[in-house]
């Protein structure tokens, strides 16, 4: 039972990419479900547009990756418009339904045969992050006590947590404000803020475009730190493992999201980790389980951690318990 | 209109030579409907040929249920889209206008069942009923400079009315654990920081006990005594009768009569729409049992047919 590895997977899927990238995500998700009380049930979707903006703006129309941003983070604006124009108007149901649809036609679209000279079909795009990695000020390994990294690990660990220190203080400044309140009420209620004489369309539009932009935000830094956008990285999963992340930290709280990320990947890492170890210990005998099961078993226990919080804890770890009272009324 | 400085002065009588007829003009309209008209499938659920509603009056709005007094409510302030007609508010038309902009033009309105933001609390509640805030613009709302003078403005004025709605107690509790009455007022409240020129509340007395009924009829009084113009939706005949100064009745989606309380409850058409043939009189222990007879034989016709 070797301790420190299990201890050092734990740390590095802590503050990892999964737990930027979902902490992103997450925090885009907040803005919509958590503070505004839209069902964006296709993040991923705003995740792959931005991905894939950068990989074909490098790849197809020869920028720079900084000058291919910015077309990640358009095409994430033109899709809010896009499937909010339609369904903002109508009930919170309606945009969860063209979400999901959409997310999953992008990626069938970026998958498809059809746009191969520019998506790259079921292989994707690589190799399209250099100049990321060209501007990195760090060499050689870095040595953190028990964890280390190499450069360009550390590099985008460094980046991807400044992005997610911006998103947060972003989404404070907003939901601070009077604008947050507008985007609150709108959650408790569409015709009470209508009565009152609010444009609730526009305040919609808005929480979705930001929230879909952090969405993109973060599908970029999935692809520039693994140098590939793969189609089947963008699956429906994804979407849902946000939200995972949001409930468990605590949705329509500032840190919520971020600690949920964090939690969840290091409790996935460290159930991982610990049982293999076990296996290898000889703890638990070949004939209850193997270690070809440890992945999907890992799974079904986080699965049950987190029917235990919604039990104990329905808030998550930074909600507040009274406003979960007044929900269920 | 001042929140905080009640003014005591009698109200002048709006309809001094005004004929208690349908339709008939008023001296000075602030609110003219002509023809307005919604239909759900085949039933026609409003049918207003012709309304004005005086300006600085308090107008009752009353009917049985399913008269279509909400539906014209809902018409009148956007909340739904007209089959046909027109109508006008400070002479400038409302039709077509989303139900923010109708606000925007100071028509602001309260709900049947009330709508407490619950998960805010009263406070933000009452500062979020203010109109034109620049901290609610996307980009302002980033900077608090340019919208924390206009917070605490906002604030003070919230306090005021808050404490004129006995809610000042409660102004740092959610709104969600309000009781049904405490939801009513700051509804009330919450509409009047929009600073509106005419505020029309559905059913302000529905569901509330008779004292605090009581308490809701005198801020009525007291908003009108400062110069707003209040319509209000009532199925109940007697609290209308305290308060308004011109009631207008309707009855499958149409205006059936139009005047001063004394008039109405008078009017056979209404007695015979609305009030029934034995609203005035006592009933006898015979007529009870005859009409619970009645009720029971309707009662298992209708359960005979379903089965």
């Amino acid at each position: 039972m070797d301790w420190t590895r299990i201890i050092q997977n734990t740390l590095e899927a802590a503050i990892g990419r999964d737990a930027i990238v979902y902490a992103l995500a997450a925090i885009g998700l907040n803005l919509h479900f958590g503070y505004t009380g839209l069902l964006n049930f296709g993040q991923v979707g705003f995740m792959a547009v931005g991905a894939y903006g950068v990989g074909i703006g490098v790849r197809e129309l020869d920028l720079s990756i900084w000058a291919a941003m910015p077309i990640g983070i358009l095409a994430a604006v033109a899709l809010a418009l896009l499937l909010g124009i339609p369904t903002l108007r109508l009930r919170a149901d309606y945009l969860a339904i063209v979400t999901i649809a959409a997310g999953e036609i992008l990626r069938l679209a970026f998958r498809s045969e059809t746009f191969n000279d520019y998506t790259g079909g079921s292989s994707g795009i690589n190799q399209f992050a250099n100049d990321f990695y060209s501007v990195n000020p760090l060499s050689g390994d870095t040595d953190l006590g028990i964890i280390d990294f190499s450069a360009g690990q550390l590099w985008v660990r460094i980046v991807g947590w400044l992005l997610v220190l911006a998103a947060v203080g972003f989404v404070w400044l907003l939901v601070r404000s009077p604008w947050g309140r507008v985007v609150k009420s709108i959650r408790e209620d569409e015709d009470a803020v209508r009565s009152l004489g609010k444009n609730v369309v526009a305040y919609k539009m808005q929480s979705l475009i930001v929230g879909g932009v952090i969405g993109a935000v973060a599908g970029m830094v999935y692809a520039i730190s693994a140098q590939s956008v793969q189609p089947d990285n963008y699956g429906t999963a994804t979407t849902f493992y946000a939200y995972v992340a949001l409930i468990l930290g605590g949705t329509a709280r500032t840190w919520g999201p971020v600690i949920g990320s964090i939690i969840l990947w290091s409790l996935l890492a460290f159930t991982d980790a610990f049982l293999r170890e076990a296996i290898g210990a000889g703890w638990l005998p070949e004939s209850i389980i193997d270690e070809r099961q440890v992945g999907q078993v890992r799974l079904m226990l986080v699965g049950v951690a987190l029917v235990a919080l919604m039990v104990f804890r329905p808030q998550g770890i930074f909600g507040d318990r009274r406003e979960i009272a007044l929900t269920s009324r | 209109m001042s929140d905080a400085t009640p003014t005591t002065a009698a109200k002048p009588d709006f309809f001094a030579g005004v004929a208690e007829e349908i339709g008939v003009a008023k001296h000075d309209p602030i609110i003219v409907a002509d023809s307005v008209v919604r239909r759900f499938g085949g039933v026609t659920a409003v049918d207003v040929d012709h309304l004005e509603v005086q300006r600085g009056a308090v107008t009752g709005l009353i009917g049985p249920n399913g008269a279509g007094k909400t539906t014209f409510f809902n018409l009148l302030t956007g909340f739904d889209k007209v089959d046909g007609g027109d109508w006008s508010f400070e002479g400038g038309s409302l039709r077509g206008l989303a139900a923010h902009q109708v606000a925007r033009r100071g028509v602001v309105r309260t709900f049947q069942l009330t709508k407490a933001l619950s998960r805010l609390t009263v406070m933000e509640n009452m500062k979020l009923g203010a109109a034109g805030q620049t901290g609610e613009k996307f980009w302002s709302s980033l900077v608090r400079g340019l919208w924390s003078a206009e917070e605490k403005a906002n604030e003070e004025r919230a306090e005021a009315l808050l404490a004129r709605f006995n809610l000042t107690h409660m102004r740092d509790e959610f709104a969600g654990t309000l009781s049904g009455g405490q939801r009513k007022l700051l509804e009330m409240a919450r509409a009047l920081m929009a600073e509106p020129q005419v505020i029309m509340l559905d059913e302000p007395m529905a569901g509330v006990n008779p004292a605090l009924a009581q308490t809701i009829i005198g801020h009525v009084t007291q908003l009108s005594r400062e110069g707003l113009t209040v319509m209000f939706v009532e199925h109940d005949m007697d609290v209308v009768r305290t308060v308004s100064d011109w009631v207008v009745v309707m009855a499958e989606g149409q205006i059936i009569a139009e005047g001063r309380h004394g008039s109405i409850v008078t009017n056979t058409r209404v007695i015979d729409a609305y009030l029934g043939a034995h609203h005035t009189t006592p009933l006898d222990r015979a007529e009870q049992d005859r009409q619970l007879a009645a009720a029971q034989a309707a009662v298992e016709a209708e359960a005979g047919e379903a089965s």
